[in-house]
Formats: C-alpha cells, structure tokens, sequence
C-alpha cells in the first residue's frame, strides 16, 4: 500500500532522512519509532508532499507522491501531530469545509457527518466552535475530518502526544476499530506501549536511517527476550539473554537488587539506538 | 468552484463576527472625518466643494486598502504560521488558484463593505459624493489588489512581528501620502513622482474624480488592475512555491 525507494532529504549540510527503503501492506497498522529528530516527521512530510524529497520516490496506492499528488490526496487521510482545526468553526463545519475541499456529494457529506461525529463520540459537542474542546476532543475531530473521503491510507503523526491515559484509549480504540474497517495506517509514535498495543509491525529510526524493522516479538527476538536489570550506584543497567535460563545465570552472580523481566519494546529501542525513547 | 469552499468557510467566520466588525470599522472612520473633515477641514480650501467632499473619497480608498490587506494579510499569516490550519488546503485537491482566489474575494468583500460604512458616515457628514457604479468598481479593484497583496506579504513574511513591520513601513506611509489627505503632487519633487505610481494614489485619485462626476479615469483604473493581476499572480505564486 505504500512503498518508499531511496527516500533521501537534505537541509543544507544536515542529513534528516537517509535513503530510506520500506514497503506497509494493505491493512497494516505500521509504526514508525525514533527518538526526536530521527527523521520521522520528515518522512511523513514527503509522503504528503509537504516537504519536497531531496531524491527518491514514494508510492501510495501505487501512485507516486511527487507525479500522481492529485491522486494520492484522495487516497490519504492526514492527522498531523500539531493540532490544526479551524477553531473559528464548529466540529460539525470543519467536517463540512473538509469534505467540500474533496468535492464530496452534500448527501453525502451529510451522511458521513452524522457517521463520524458518531464514531468519534462528539455528537454533542457538534455546533460548538472547537476552540471550547478539549484536547482529545480537537484529537478525535482530527480523525474524523482525516476519515471524511474514505481515504485507504491514514498517516497518523504521534496521534496520541499530550493526552490522557483515557483519552489515548479511546484514540486506540478508534485506530484499531477503523483498521478493522479495512483502513491501512502508517503512524509514528514517541510511546512505547502505543506502538506495542496498536502496531503489527513497527520500523525504528535513528539519524534519518531504519535501523530495525519487523513484528514486536521479531525485534525483542532480534535483541534477546528476556533482560536483567540491576541497579549499581543509582545507575540502573540492562542486559539482555535469549532465553530465561541465561538470564538466571547471569543474575546469581550479581549483588544488589537485581530484576528478571520480559523484554519490552522499549528496551528494544534503548539497545538499538543506545537512547531512551524521547531524549 | 473550489474557490467558493474556501470563500464559504471565510463568510461562514464573517457572518458570525459581523457586528464586531462593523464596530470596529466604524471607529477609525468616524475619527478621520471628525478630526479632518469636520474639525481642521472647515479651514482648509480645496477649490471646489468642501474638504469633506475632498477627503471622503480619501478615506474609502485607505480603509479599502487598510481592510483588505489587513484581511487576508493577518488571516493567512495566523493560518500558516500560528494555526497552521493553512495545511488543510494546501494538502487538500485544490489548485493554488483558487484557494488565492477565495482568500482574495472573503478580503475584498470586507473591503467593500468597509468602504460602504464610510460612504454612508460621509453622506452623513454631509459630503457631496456622486455614488455611481463605477465608484463602486474601482473601489473593488483597489480592495482585490489589496487582498492580494496582503496574501503575498503573508506567504513571504516568516513572522507576525514583521506582519506588523510591513504594515508601518509600507501599508501606514501610503495611507497617509498617496493622495488621502491632499493632493499628492504637493510633496517634493522625485516623493511625488514614486507616490504617484503607487496603487493607493490611483484609488484615490480615480475615486475622487468619480465623486466629483467626473469621467472614467482611464489611465488610474488600468494601473488599478494592472496591479491586481500583478498581486494576484505573485500571490498564486507563493502558494506553488511551498506546495
């Protein structure tokens, strides 16, 4: 559904993304992870053509961004990570203004208007100006107006940033429902647990490279599944075992407070790119 | 008719912020012909007619300007800037032309209607004005031209501090010396010559000579649309570019 060739973007002398090769098939929920300037955004960026790649292509629905955009526009939804509603409109007319922008029928501009207040719970709130939301609210109208054209790709830029934990839930519940729904959707995320809990498969960026790309349990896999932690001056140290067993051995011989655990995604990506995620 | 999308969502917020408006319109105005027209005015000869006759048609072409640029200007540099409610239509299938397009008209229509308040103020004031439908047009070419240039400055300008530098090194010296508040010719030598190509004197001057009855100016109206295919070319320009 999309697929990137030698993506490659440049800011002066700065590398932000770096020959990037990467294929999401049809009906995936794909996430990117990285630490903050990774090149993730970027990436997003070019695939909706808000940034004009240094070289490379990238296909969705089999068109190219930069050749087919009139195309692509209508087979993407967009939920940037910034919040972008009109505030001087309502819910109900920044619906309206999005599906007028994509030339949809007013029967049925009306009749995915009530669908989609509905699926994001704001029926309600529909005629009052967005500037009175909160911010799962603003979040969940996003999705809505993303949603409005029935696009078959949805690019997601970390969806759930600033939230609570109820009103995150309730964004995944919305992802994974739509994914049912047969939307594909490509999303980066800086929280670990989100991509454990939505993503089939997951690509981790640093520097503006994919330096790992598969199913959770193919990375931790990759890295070892099990880890020990210990704690040696107030300096808390990971290292991670294939198997149970090795783990345990290694454990006895260490003094102090020692912890055996499952592999998160999270230790994942502190190996991987030697970071916390966020830092 | 995507240009009607866009002009529908501005319509939408103006309807709903028309009576802040019409204040706020009404303020500086009512200054300008108490303070000029009626105050300092009733010493000042013009020839013919009162200074009041003199200067309305001065002051709907600034308010004209001042309203237009400051629509589009302020409304587009805050959507792409602050709001970034900008990239819903640049990501949306529309073309650059008509999202300019729908911009530019929400803003001439507000200059309009501005310009409209200070006829009826003038009218009120007792100003002699002959309200033709050339008056009309020349006054929505000058609003249009502002409008579009308001787009451009908003789409180059990376910085709300510099809206408001552009708006008093540029906007603010015309109001005041582009044939407004006197004749332009008075000012010295080479000033007069830049200020009398400059949009703002041809409103004004077109403008005045239409209140007085007098014929089409040929000359202004061209320049007049001259600059506004200009402005709004290099307005659809700036659009292209950051698609």
């Amino acid at each position: 559904m999309i697929e990137i060739r030698g993506l490659k973007k440049n800011y002066g002398q700065r590398q932000a993304v770096a020959d990037l090769d990467m294929k999401i098939e049809e009906g995936e929920v794909f996430g990117l992870l990285g630490p903050n300037g990774a090149g993730k955004t970027t990436t997003i960026r070019m695939l909706t053509m808000l940034t004009r790649p240094t070289s490379g292509e990238a296909f969705i629905a089999g068109y190219e961004v930069s050749r087919d955009l009139d195309r692509v526009k209508q087979v993407i939804g967009i939920v940037p990570q910034h919040m972008n509603l009109d505030l001087e409109l309502t819910a109900r007319e920044n619906l309206e203004l999005h599906g007028r922008l994509y030339k949809i029928p007013v029967a049925e501009r009306c009749r995915r208007t009530a669908e989609l207040l509905a699926f994001t719970e704001l029926v309600d709130r529909a005629d009052d100006l967005v500037s009175t939301f909160s911010g799962g609210m603003k979040r969940r109208l996003m999705i809505a107006r993303a949603l409005f054209h029935r696009p078959r790709v949805l690019i997601m830029d970390e969806p759930t940033i600033g939230l609570d934990p109820q009103a995150r839930r309730r964004i995944w519940d919305l992802i994974r429902q739509m994914n049912r729904d047969g939307v594909t959707v490509l999303l980066t995320t800086h929280y670990i647990e989100e991509a454990e809990a939505l993503c089939r498969r997951v690509g981790v960026m640093d520097q503006g490279r994919m330096i790992a790309l598969g199913t959770p349990a193919e990375l931790k896999e990759r890295v070892g599944r099990f880890v020990v932690e210990s704690l040696n001056g107030g300096q808390a140290n990971y290292t991670l075992y294939g198997t149970r067993e090795e783990a345990l051995r290694h454990a006895v011989k260490l003094a102090g407070g020692v912890t055996i655990r499952e592999t998160s995604l999270e230790d994942v990506f502190i190996q991987l790119t030697g970071r916390r995620v966020g830092d | 008719m995507d240009f009607y999308t866009v002009l529908w969502r501005e319509m939408l917020v103006f309807k709903r912020t028309w009576w802040k408006f019409l204040a706020s319109r009404l303020v500086n105005p009512v200054l300008y012909l108490t303070a000029f027209g009626w105050g300092l005015g009733q010493d000042i000869h013009t020839g013919s007619g009162t200074y009041l006759d003199f200067v309305v048609p001065g002051i709907i072409a600034l308010s004209a300007m001042t309203t237009s640029f400051n629509t589009t200007g302020t409304g587009v540099n805050m959507s792409r800037l602050y709001y970034k409610t900008l990239e819903e239509y640049l990501i949306a299938p529309i073309s650059a032309v008509s999202f300019v397009l729908g911009k530019v008209l929400a803003g001439t229509l507000r200059g309009l209607v501005s310009s409209l308040i200070i006829l009826v103020l003038g009218i009120f004031f007792e100003a002699r004005i002959a309200v033709t439908g050339w008056f009309f047009a020349v006054t929505g070419i000058a609003c249009f031209l502002f409008a579009a240039l308001g787009v451009v400055a908003a789409m180059l300008i990376n910085s709300h501090e510099d809206m408001a530098n552009f708006s008093t090194f540029v906007i603010l010296p015309m109001a005041f010396l582009c044939g407004t508040f006197f004749r332009a010719e008075r000012l010295p030598g080479i000033v007069a010559d830049v200020v009398g190509i400059l949009p703002l004197t041809h409103a004004s001057y077109a403008l005045r000579s239409l209140a007085a009855g007098g014929v089409v100016p040929a000359v202004s109206v061209l320049a007049l649309v001259g600059y506004a295919a200009a402005f709004f070319a290099a307005s659809v320009w700036t659009i292209r570019r950051i698609r």
